[in-house]
């Protein structure tokens, strides 16, 4: 055909449109059971609307029917990769709506276990993000050490995801000597597994590449957005619940707060590095200064359960156990708290209203990971769709959390 | 600044709005009325010495037999600068179940009045994507309600039926009988 | 005059059959050797069950595939759904004629060896887009349309990387090639045409969807790109493509680089009487060199993470080709004040 009788092209109605990709819930990358509808420009992302909620259990709802000693296990399976935080969080949450003092030596093996899985879940997750990134060997490298981690919690509490392990009033059982000598040992080389994944990736021209600039976030945005945890603190800003509101053992011991700049994947990375580091100072220091005495409280008897061998030869005792069991603590204050702990995704908050009965009358999981997806759009867009991927990594997310 | 400052400030300021302040576990709670939860929260956020930037939490609770404004809202606010931190607990009628977004103070009030709104059915007036967010769609009901069953709805969600015929339908497919 | 054609079609028929049955093989213990070798460097031992240290594995997977269903979508294109798989067999299969494994044994002795290596390793690229195109799924299609832009981007950096093998050996013809540098002082090619080497290499691993520029088949982007709706059969003539892709990509690098099957001279001068022994010497020597190069591969699989999209655009365009083309113009210069 001659070249003057193709028809003009109308700049009208010649138009593209863009390509909507539905990233999940079935995705290697999505850390879960998460649903992102992307709306693609090419490689470059337009829009990005996350749904969440299938995994929803109404966790919120459950627990208004349980006491609060049977809403416990509830608090694991939130996140799961890290469920000696959640479980400490509720204990603390009901601790000080109740007003029970937990013991020294308790609130010291309390934090030294959630020091501990606070590295098995960033371990998880630098394995995860560097997987998502490509580079695959981290992967197995820090899951040996979450390996270990792992046993450890299983020879102290014969449980290594749901453990269940700190109850309200203290611990459920002493730790053995053994267990103190191999977290000890633990401690003394840890750091340098730390140094040996960084020299993995750290200094990688294309791990920068893929990190560095990639889903800014300005400390401004994110308080707005109302990120917590290593997100917040590598936009720069220091919000760190075990520095602002001590709980446990957090101000009878000495650490550092890593704190970012640039508000990128790459200063996040970084903080959760450091923080592996400090989690390790933290567990040394709670095993060289643990003290000696109970690990459960003797004060709050009408909240914590009487010994097995009381139950078994005393009658009071018996019974005791038998109401704190079935109706929950007695003589329950009314009133409401909201408890917030740091957990390894971020503020972990427990909202409770009493209405003086043993059960919540309303319990509220304020979950990290919840806020954090919330705040997936806004750094993925304009971005392109390998940087959603190191987004979704970078926020730590669990889905179990953020669904309840 | 001290709490009982803080409370103070807003006293002084929004006289009529306060209906009361509670105090419990060195946590300060104040319950306001809806009409001026914009003005209060603006104020709260905006006040150089007050600087609530965080929205630490945002949740619903439903008080059915039990108050007389049925619902509440109840926001966690925190002040980066100035570390300190205070509840607000806004009251909501069963009549009126619609309440102020505070979406344009705190973008990460989104999701959480979205769920509040799933959960409890509380609409949030000025949210720019008001869906439900935990549960379907089509979902009926409001699961935190007091009023709702723990074990679920007598009939079952048509989504689930409809998964369940699905099954039935695949199973000509098997390769064992 | 027919007997002659005969006898010859006779021998090339052997030939193919050698060089495919070989190469089939070799892809069986190429995967075993990555997974090992990947294992090993991840603190972990790889296949461990089947056979001794899991040196069967391969077969049985092999097995596993063929006996799998074969799932077609039902939304798919379905001929070229079909077609696929076997264009990206077929394309990496033929390249192999052209390889000399040692002295004047190729199926085929073409005087454009290495053009038609470049030929065929383009059509590959179109088993990629039309897998991608005919799942019909936007995961594949995205794939599909990444290693489209991949392919014709580091083609062109790929063959300027070689320009410089060529003026210097003055032939297409990997057997020459490897003759020339024979006769060349250093013996290799590497070391006056390093930085075509490093090119090359670079452009060989985005040819051949490795990491780090395995984008067309990123798996935590895009589940498994363009070869997500495959299974059974297809998805292992995927697999297979693309294992003698990297075959044939490091018999290149080896051919044209590394001395291709020519030993030191000393050997030469010592084993003199007997042909057959050196031919053998030769092929081993080949294969040496091949495998370290698929090491090279395995090595690099295990530590890097993933260019981005437009990252690897930005690199081929932007560094390997100028590069290129400043060791093309070196290179002549050279050639021509030596001459």
């Amino acid at each position: 055909m001659d070249i003057k009788q193709m028809p003009a092209i109308d700049k009208d109605t010649l138009k593209s449109e863009n390509l909507v990709l539905n990233m999940g819930p079935h995705h290697p990358a999505t850390h879960g059971v998460m649903r992102l509808l992307l709306e693609l420009d090419g490689e470059t992302v337009v829009k990005c609307t996350p749904y969440v909620g299938y995994l929803h259990r109404g966790v919120e709802k459950l627990a208004e029917d349980m006491t609060y000693l049977r809403a416990l296990p509830l608090t694991d399976r939130l996140d799961y990769i890290s469920s000696m935080t959640h479980n400490q969080g509720y204990c603390y949450a009901v601790e000080t709506l109740l007003g029970v003092e937990v013991p020294v030596r308790a609130k010291f093996i309390r934090t030294m276990v959630c020091e501990m899985s606070r590295i098995a879940s960033h371990l998880l997750w630098i394995a995860t993000h560097a997987l998502d990134i490509g580079a695959m060997t981290v992967f197995l490298y820090a899951f040996k050490e979450r390996e270990f981690i792992l046993e450890q919690f299983e020879a102290l509490c014969g449980a290594r995801l749901t453990v269940t392990y700190p109850r309200i009033g203290g611990v459920r059982n002493d730790v053995s000597q053994e267990f103190i000598d191999s977290v000890y040992d633990f401690t003394n080389y840890f750091p340098s597994k730390v140094d040996e994944y960084e020299r993995l990736i750290d200094r990688n021209r294309i791990w920068f590449k893929r990190t560095r600039g990639i889903g800014v976030i300005t400390a401004e945005e994110a308080v707005n957005y109302g990120l917590t945890g290593a997100a917040l603190r590598g936009s720069g800003v220091n919000y760190d619940i075990r520095k602002l509101f001590p709980y446990d053992a957090y101000d009878s011991v000495d650490f550092d707060v890593p704190i970012g700049t640039h508000g990128d994947v790459y200063d996040r990375y970084r903080c959760r590095m450091e923080e592996l580091r400090q989690s390790n100072r933290i567990i040394r220091q709670c095993i060289e200064r643990l003290p000696k005495g109970a690990i459960m409280t003797k004060d709050a008897p009408k909240v914590t359960l009487p010994s097995k061998k009381k139950v078994l030869t005393s009658m009071e005792s018996m019974i005791h156990h038998f109401m704190v069991i079935t109706k929950g603590p007695i003589n329950c204050p009314k009133g409401e708290v909201y408890v917030a702990t740091e957990a390894p995704k971020g503020e972990l908050g427990f909202y409770f209203i009493s209405d003086g009965e043993g059960k919540p009358y309303r319990m509220r999981v304020r979950a990290p990971s919840f806020v954090h997806i919330a705040a997936l759009p806004k750094l993925c867009e304009g971005g392109l769709v390998a940087d959603v991927i190191s987004n979704i990594g970078s926020i730590d997310i669990v889905l179990g959390e953020c669904d309840r | 600044m001290g709490t009982d400052e803080i409370v103070e400030r807003i006293k002084s300021r929004f006289p009529d709005d306060v209906l009361s302040v509670t105090e419990f576990r060195g946590q300060t709670g104040i319950t306001i009325h809806k009409k001026n939860l914009l003005a209060i929260a603006g104020f709260l956020k905006n006040e150089a010495d007050l600087n609530f930037d965080l929205l630490r939490d945002l949740c619903g609770a439903d008080y059915l037999n039990k108050r007389a404004p049925r619902f509440e809202v109840v926001y966690q606010l925190y002040s980066i600068k100035n570390k300190h931190c205070i509840r607000l607990n806004v009251q909501v009628s069963q009549k009126d179940t619609h309440i102020k977004s505070v979406t344009s103070l705190w973008i990460g009030a989104n999701w959480h009045e979205r769920e509040c709104f799933d959960l409890f059915g509380i609409v949030f007036d000025g949210h720019p994507d008001l869906r439900r967010i935990l549960m379907p769609e089509d979902w009926e009901g409001h699961p935190l309600r007091k009023d709702y069953p723990v074990e679920g709805p007598a009939v079952e969600w048509k989504g689930y039926d409809e998964v369940l015929k699905k099954t039935e339908e695949y199973k000509q497919y098997q390769w064992y009988r | 005059m027919i007997n002659e054609t005969l006898y010859n079609l006779i021998i090339t028929i052997i030939k193919i059959i050698v060089v495919l049955s070989v190469a089939m093989l070799h892809v069986a213990f190429a995967v075993y050797f990555e997974r090992k070798t990947i294992g090993h460097m991840q603190r972990r031992l790889g296949p461990m069950e089947v056979g001794p240290h899991g040196i069967l594995q391969s077969f049985a997977d092999v097995i596993k595939l063929f006996f799998k269903e074969d799932l077609v979508p039902a939304s798919a294109d379905k001929p070229l759904f079909y077609i696929a798989p076997v264009i990206g067999i077929a394309a990496t299969m033929v390249s192999l004629s052209v390889v000399p494994f040692f002295n004047g044994f190729a199926i085929a002795n073409i005087k454009v060896g290495l053009l038609f290596l470049f030929a065929m390793s383009s059509l590959g690229a179109y088993a990629v887009i039309l897998a991608g195109w005919a799942s019909n799924s936007k995961y594949s299609f995205l794939g599909g349309m990444r290693s489209s832009a991949q392919v014709i981007s580091y083609e062109v950096s790929m063959g300027l990387s070689l320009v410089g093998v060529m003026i210097m050996a003055e032939s297409l013809n990997l057997n020459d090639i490897v003759a020339a540098q024979q006769n060349f002082p250093t013996r290799l090619y590497i070391i006056p045409q390093f930085i075509g080497f490093v090119v090359f290499v670079l452009s060989a691993m985005a040819e051949t969807n490795r990491v780090p520029f395995d984008l067309p088949e990123a798996e935590q982007e895009l589940v498994a790109g363009y070869f997500t709706e495959y299974s059974g059969m297809r998805f292992a003539l995927f697999f297979l493509a693309e294992y003698i892709g990297m075959l044939v990509m490091s018999s290149v690098a080896v051919v044209c680089f590394l001395g291709g099957w020519g030993l030191p001279g000393f050997i030469y001068s010592i084993f003199s009487g007997s042909s057959i022994f050196i031919s053998i010497l030769e092929v081993i020597c080949f294969l040496f060199k091949l495998y370290m190069c698929m090491f090279f591969y395995y090595w690099v699989r295990s530590t890097l993470p993933r260019y981005r999209y437009d990252q690897l655009m930005s690199l081929g365009w932007k560094i390997l080709i100028p590069v290129s083309v400043f060791n093309i113009l070196i290179t002549g210069t050279i050639k021509m004040l030596v001459q």
